[in-house]
């Protein structure tokens, strides 16, 4: 136990949920006869729920300063239903039209953040004006018919990465290189750390604990590598797997080494001493509630590129699996407590539930019951470790 | 009804905390029909007196007898007291402000007929009621819509619907202007001559002095003076000396002060009450801190010395209605704490855990979180900046803990506030507002605090110190400002001061 702990690096609370998400993985593909871990699978429920996962980034950092935001799912809707309408009726190229979607993301943010800094309106009511009025706009621009989108948003949504180099690796070599720079640059931090652990008064993390968890990393990473690369010709890690990649590891960098990120957690934790300690929390609520539904604009971007068309019912309760996601990632109610890679994995846990239970024939009426009762059991197990003195279950996992 | 007869007697009241004795072998003989006035400094044991007597500290977890009305009392809870006919009428009030002051005065003693209120008969007994204290209102107002003078009023009438026989007021003046206090004087008065007791809780010594029929004066958890005194011929300055008077002991680090020129200036501030309209917290403040000069605010709770400091830093509380700042000789606005922390500000609050710290955080992201800016660069923080930050901190500090990555509520009060000093020391301020600094914190960690408190005069830097203890005053303090409902009322150099002389000007007598 005490070898577990040191290449974990202290408390295994932490990975509870990380290690139930494992479980759950391999359960679902006993069950199903290794239905779940095959490339095909994997790509679709990675491009399938990169736009929930998304919104649930944005979402983190709403429930860290204490709001919440209903609007999501609707400006979601509305910012790929203009990008279509656009598109198609005013002959721009597709990457203007993808531009005036995220602006009207800014903008939907702009008001919320608005209605919440400059009033003092909650987020909840604020947003769920905004879910009402995002949603009647798009039914009302696209008249409830569905609106073509361009072609090019095809690989945003549901595209593959290049082939190209020798067919040796017997895999898709766009992915290996992938695998490759993540294998380096967990090494890298991870003997970065080590040599910081050196001066540090704690005392020196053992080597021998380092390389056991380099190996297990890379053995997991090279796992996934696998997976995503040695699909059918012409498949890889899926394009929008490697955009919510890339925003997760943004977004992680925002909210852990930032300025702007310290005054998420410090409103969040106790809005009149971070007052008290210069932050600007009117300002704080605003950037937060903007960058929320700027994420939104992302996610209708990335679902209307994959459905090809966008939908007057486009982003209908998405905001539901993504606050979901949030609470299983350990956030808390109260607000301050929650990070980036603890709601990933939260909505990972959400959508392999949808992924596995659908592999197994259940219909989405139970699916629905199921995540529900994962949500509240999720929370609960929270609040009952909390309660007792302990700290959140993964609330904190790899912060620092 | 008697006059000499006792309605209450607490006999040998003492009450421990965990670490601290807060009341030790306290009396208190309250005669049938009088108004008890209880005078003591802040934190000498009144209030907890008065949980003890209404139940709030139930019977068993204090030594003593309570004997009220000839039988010895074991209340388990304010219910009990109440039913006994004692109620106490709190500093802040207790009522809700979205419903009328019939909803409220019946609140949880409804009148129904058959599940269903009787709203005919609780309002004919409401406006009764409310005539009694000298009330002509509707019932149907909201309490909200009444000022804070009438609110205490309908809280007292609440009070006597319920029978009462014991009358506590905890400073029941405190919130109120004078046309209201003296309002409430008179109706004081009138309770008693209808053989209603009150014991009154006060600082303003020329109120007590005004109607009450005897005093009790309590200091450090014991009953220092008690005795009747006749309406209108009481000794201020008696009870002032009996207030403080204690000897500074040498708890206090020898200190040579070096003191430069001027730096921060304060001109005629005055600052609204955010929440009732027309009330200055601040009136007309004028005072200046040195280089290297440590200096004292004294004044009783609720004086406004922390509005006064607040409202300075970047405007954080109340609404501004005139004054100026300068720093160094210039004039500055400051608009918001962040211009006031770069204009080499920082203000320590005097509640640790709502206002100083964020109780989620750890210790390392605690110490660097006024200025982030110093430990960014290339627009990211810093783990190494950080770190080396809050290890030098806690290495100077002596903050005991086993690593700056735990959380701040691990620590004790006095590391904590350590935590909280080391905060604004990384600010690098010219200008340090302490804020009741050593509240809650043991002996040993005062002392450390005060010395870390001298060195920080000694590079120069100007100190404001804003303490309810005088002697702590005394002992720290190369000045001292005295301060009374918002008005600065003193300046005195701490030398020729004493704790008489400052109580005298932190109350209002009614011969200064």
């Amino acid at each position: 136990m005490k070898y577990i702990k040191q290449v974990l690096g202290g408390d295994l609370r932490q990975y509870t949920m990380v290690v139930a998400l494992g479980l759950l993985i391999l359960i679902f593909n006993v069950i199903s006869d290794g239905r779940m871990l095959t490339s095909s699978n994997f790509q679709n429920l990675l491009s399938g729920n990169a736009y929930v996962l998304v919104l649930a980034l944005g979402m983190l950092m709403v429930i860290v300063i204490g709001q919440i935001d209903l609007s999501v799912g609707s400006v979601a809707g509305f910012a790929g239903m203009v990008m279509a309408l656009v598109a198609k009726n005013y002959n721009v190229p597709w990457w203007v039209a993808v531009l005036i979607a995220l602006a009207i993301g800014i903008l939907a943010g702009a008001w919320h953040g608005f209605f919440l800094s400059q009033l003092g309106i909650p987020g909840f009511i604020t947003t769920l004006g905004g879910m009402m009025i995002f949603r009647g706009g798009v039914i009302w621009i696209s008249r409830s018919i569905s609106v073509p989108a361009p072609e090019e948003l095809k690989w945003f949504g549901a595209g593959y990465l290049p082939e190209w180099g020798p067919s040796f690796t017997g895999m898709n070599n766009s992915t290996l290189v992938l695998g490759l720079i993540g294998i380096v640059c967990f090494a890298v931090g991870q003997i970065r750390k080590y040599n910081r652990s050196k001066n540090s008064p704690v005392g020196e993390t053992p080597l021998w604990a380092v390389v056991t968890r380099i190996a297990l990393m890379t053995v997991l990473i090279g796992y996934f590598t696998y997976l995503f690369g040695s699909g059918r010709v012409g498949t890889s890690f899926p394009v929008p797997g490697l955009i919510l990649l890339l925003l997760t590891i943004i977004y992680h960098i925002i909210t852990q080494r930032t300025k702007f990120g310290r005054h998420v957690y410090a409103v969040g934790g106790n809005k009149a001493a971070a007052a008290l300690s210069g932050v600007n929390v009117k300002r704080t609520y605003f950037l937060t509630m903007m960058n929320m539904s700027f994420l939104a604009a992302v996610a209708g971007i990335l679902f209307v590129g994959r459905s090809t068309a966008a939908g007057p019912a486009d982003g209908t309760s998405w905001e539901m699996d993504a606050i979901a996601s949030v609470f299983i990632g350990g956030a808390a109610v109260s607000g301050g407590v929650g990070t980036i890679l603890a709601t990933i994995v939260g909505g990972m846990v959400m959508a392999v539930l949808n992924n596995g239970l659908m592999l197994m024939g259940v219909g989405a009426d139970k699916t629905q019951v199921i995540k529900g009762f994962v949500l509240l059991a999720a929370v609960a197990f929270d609040v009952y470790n909390k309660k007792n003195g302990k700290s959140s279950i993964i609330g904190r996992i790899f912060s620092k | 009804m008697e006059r000499n007869s006792y309605i209450l007697q607490m006999q040998g009241i003492t009450k421990e905390f965990p670490g601290v004795r807060a009341l030790d072998d306290v009396n208190l003989n309250v005669h049938t029909g009088s108004i008890h006035a209880i005078c003591g400094e802040n934190g000498a044991g009144k209030s907890t007196l008065m949980k003890v007597l209404s139940g709030v500290y139930p019977y068993g977890t204090y030594d003593g007898k309570i004997i009220y009305m000839g039988q010895e009392m074991k209340f388990k809870n304010i219910k009990e007291s109440e039913h006994a006919g004692i109620a106490i009428i709190h500093q802040e009030l207790t009522m809700i402000p979205e419903l009328s002051i019939t909803e409220n005065i019946f609140m949880g003693n409804e009148i129904t007929h058959k599940g269903l209120i009787n709203w005919a008969e609780e309002r004919a007994k409401t406006s009764e009621i409310l005539k009694k204290v000298g009330l002509t209102i509707n019932p149907d107002t909201l309490i909200k819509h009444l000022g804070v003078g009438q609110q205490q009023l309908v809280e007292i009438a609440k009070a006597l619907s319920k029978n009462v026989k014991l009358l506590i007021l905890d400073e029941p003046t405190s919130a109120l202007n004078e046309a209201d206090s003296a309002n409430l004087l008179e109706l004081m008065k009138g309770l008693r001559d209808k053989g209603i007791t009150c014991i009154m809780i006060s600082h303003k010594l020329n109120e007590i002095a005004e109607v009450s029929d005897a005093v009790t004066v309590i200091r450090d958890g014991h009953t220092v003076e008690s005795y009747d005194v006749e309406a209108g011929k009481v000794d201020e300055d008696q009870i002032i000396k009996s207030m403080v008077g204690r000897s500074i002991e040498n708890r206090y680090p020898e200190h040579e002060p070096k003191i430069g020129d001027i730096i921060f200036e304060v001109k005629n501030w005055c600052i609204e009450d955010p929440e009732v309209a027309g009330r200055m917290v601040c009136k007309n403040s004028s005072f200046n801190v040195r280089a290297g000069e440590i200096v004292g605010f004294a004044g009783l709770m609720g004086a406004g010395r922390t509005e006064l400091m607040r409202s300075i830093f970047g405007k954080n509380y109340g609404i501004y209605r005139g004054g100026s700042i300068k720093i160094k000789g210039r004039e500055v606005t400051l608009n918001s704490v962040e211009q006031a922390i770069k204009n080499g500000i920082a203000y320590v609050p005097e509640d640790r855990k709502n206002l100083g710290l964020n109780l989620l955080d750890s210790i390392r992201k605690t110490v660097v979180s006024a200025d982030l800016d110093k430990i960014t660069k290339g627009g990211l923080l810093s783990p190494d900046m950080e770190q080396s930050a809050a290890e030098e901190y806690r290495k100077s500090l002596k903050i005991k803990t086993s690593s700056i990555d735990v959380g701040v509520t691990t620590l004790s009060g006095g590391n904590q506030q350590k935590v909280v000093l080391s905060k604004w020391m990384f600010t690098e301020p010219d200008i340090l507002i302490l804020d009741e600094p050593t509240r809650g914190i043991d002996v040993g960690a005062k002392y450390e605090i005060y010395k870390l408190i001298h060195q920080l005069a000694d590079q120069g830097k100007a100190v404001i110190l804003v303490s309810s203890e005088l002697p702590e005053l005394l002992g720290m303090a190369d000045r001292i400002y005295t301060i009374f409902e918002g008005t600065i009322t003193g300046e005195m150099m701490s030398y020729e001061a004493n704790q008489e002389s400052l109580m005298k000007k932190m109350t209002i007598t009614s011969n200064s």
